[in-house]
């Protein structure tokens, strides 16, 4: 079943995100989609994410499926031409995968193969178009397929995008060429969000607001720095920071710490509390606390 | 313009190995405007070639050096020079090169890194603006090309990775093409071109080697 019932539905969407390995050990992965499964409606599985090599999106969510979770196929730009786009998705659907989320990839520069050849033969809002064509029986060239997939089609946007209205007019090109659900880059500021969410009344698609646990005020800090769109407000970074402190004064004294962990949490349940009346739903991403995930929607209460 | 960039010497001595007679090609366009085949570089190239042992046998500046029955001609008048060398070294660009070893039955080795097309934006700057992808939308993003301008060459607006500084998330000494784009457009009050869906391009596929036949064309 893919995420298309629960889109038309009144549910507040959650969906989570799980990463995989560097090398062919997949029991980690397995274990988080499994204590992922009873709580979220989809579980995203990134393509190669960050352009650091590892172990392909379409192979992992074949064994997320065989669990019974609903897996969200990612399907970058990067890599493939739009021969092998297409066919990789012809050839997802017969693995059983129902929903993609088509993004342009990170640059391979930003990644751990920096001589790669950037591919982006074709760009996101063209992947979804040809994507809707596979679905009406057609590849991108007009010829015709003999047996169609149905794919419920996804597409990402960065609401702290500089400027936004950019932002938001290729947000309306994804929209129109195929996109049904959307789901947003890290955001930490529920009254910037807010505003966006103003700013795109007219989009008519479920939209799920993005959270990145935060693991530290280190962290934090270099995304700041470091990853554009996204921005962490200074009083989250404070709370992280000294949750850090406290985590160290307790090693110092030999005593278990997990503040940094119940600090995250809690932030990450009162931006859920706070995007819950503004958006159809949230999307975790964990990057590796998937084992966490649980407790976020306990303490946010869902 | 087409931008080079010399080879280090040593990388150059080692294509030379063995050949201790060497003639010089360079060029008067692109190389001598970009400073890697001028006639000035050909005299420093000569000067670190006999530091290095070799012998320059003689030098040419082609006018220019990628156009094959014009380089022949030259070639020509310099006939003893290149007789008399086990090689040529050619100075100029990658098309400077393979003319080059089209025009004579001499050994040939490239002393250059051909980078891009440029623009010379002043005294030993230069820019990229162009790919030659054969399939131009100059019109439509403003004169600023999204091929060449966006780091992915992307064709319906941004990725995620505009900086707040407006520059891109992968270097931030390059501009985001579509920031540039978005902004000249607005002033221009023709930002509203940007909510039509561009289709892939079809020419940046080339079945190899690209022609062009001006012959017998109107103009």
């Amino acid at each position: 079943m893919s995420l298309r019932p629960v889109l038309q539905s009144d549910t507040f969407i959650v969906t989570s995100e799980v990463g995989p390995p560097k090398g062919v050990n997949m029991e980690h992965l397995l274990e988080e989609a499994k204590l992922l499964k009873p709580l979220v409606h989809g579980v995203n599985v990134t393509d190669i994410q960050a352009a650091a090599m590892r172990v392909g999106s379409m192979a992992t969510c074949h064994p997320i499926k065989d669990l019974s979770c609903e897996p969200v196929l990612q399907m970058v730009c990067r890599d493939r031409n739009r021969l092998a786009l297409q066919s990789d998705l012809l050839s997802a659907w017969i693995l059983g995968i129902e929903n993609v989320l088509c993004l342009t990839g990170d640059h391979p520069t930003l990644g751990d193969h920096k001589g790669a050849k950037p591919v982006y033969d074709l760009d996101s809002v063209q992947l979804l178009k040809v994507a809707k064509g596979l679905n009406e029986g057609h590849d991108m060239m007009g010829n015709e397929l003999e047996g169609k997939p149905d794919f419920c089609l996804g597409a990402v946007v960065t609401p702290g995008g500089n400027p936004v209205e950019m932002q938001i007019m290729k947000l309306e090109k994804k929209v129109e060429a195929g996109a049904e659900f959307i789901q947003t880059q890290a955001i930490y500021d529920v009254n910037e969000f807010g505003e966006f969410m103003q700013k795109v009344s007219h989009i008519t698609v479920p939209i799920l607001a993005g959270i990145v646990l935060l693991k530290s005020a280190g962290m934090a800090r270099y995304m700041n720095k470091n990853v554009a769109g996204v921005f962490v407000p200074e009083e989250l970074i404070k709370r992280m920071a000294a949750a850090g402190e406290a985590d160290k004064t307790a090693k110092a004294e030999g005593k278990k710490g997990g503040n940094q962990v119940a600090v995250s949490i809690e932030i990450a349940a009162e931006l859920i509390r706070g995007f819950k009346p503004l958006c159809r739903g949230v999307h975790l991403m964990p990057l590796g606390w998937g084992h966490h995930v649980p407790k976020v929607l306990q303490a946010a209460g869902l | 313009m087409t931008i080079s960039e010399p080879k280090a010497l040593e990388e150059i001595l080692g294509t030379l190995a063995g050949q201790n007679k060497v003639f010089l090609v360079g060029c008067s366009d692109c190389a001598t405007v970009v400073q890697v085949g001028g006639e000035e570089q050909l005299k420093q190239m000569a000067a670190k070639l006999a530091e290095n042992g070799k012998t320059v046998t003689g030098m040419l500046v082609a006018e220019p050096g990628c156009h094959l029955l014009g380089l022949r001609k030259e070639f020509r008048a310099h006939r003893q020079e290149i007789d008399s060398a086990d090689a040529m070294l050619i100075m100029s660009c990658g098309t400077g090169a393979q003319t080059a070893a089209q025009a004579s039955e001499k050994p040939v080795h490239s002393g250059t890194n051909t980078l891009f097309l440029g623009c010379v934006e002043r005294f030993g700057q230069f820019k990229e603006y162009c790919s030659a992808c054969g399939d131009c939308t100059l019109e439509q993003t403003g004169y600023i090309c999204s091929v060449t301008r966006c780091s992915k060459g992307l064709q319906n607006g941004p990725c995620g990775g505009t900086t707040p500084e407006g520059k891109c998330e992968i270097n931030p000494e390059t501009d985001c093409g579509w920031l540039l784009i978005y902004n000249k457009l607005k002033d221009q009050g023709k930002v509203e071109a940007l909510r039509s869906f561009t289709a892939p391009k079809e020419a940046l596929v080339h079945p190899g080697q690209r022609t062009l036949s001006r012959e017998g064309k109107e103009e």
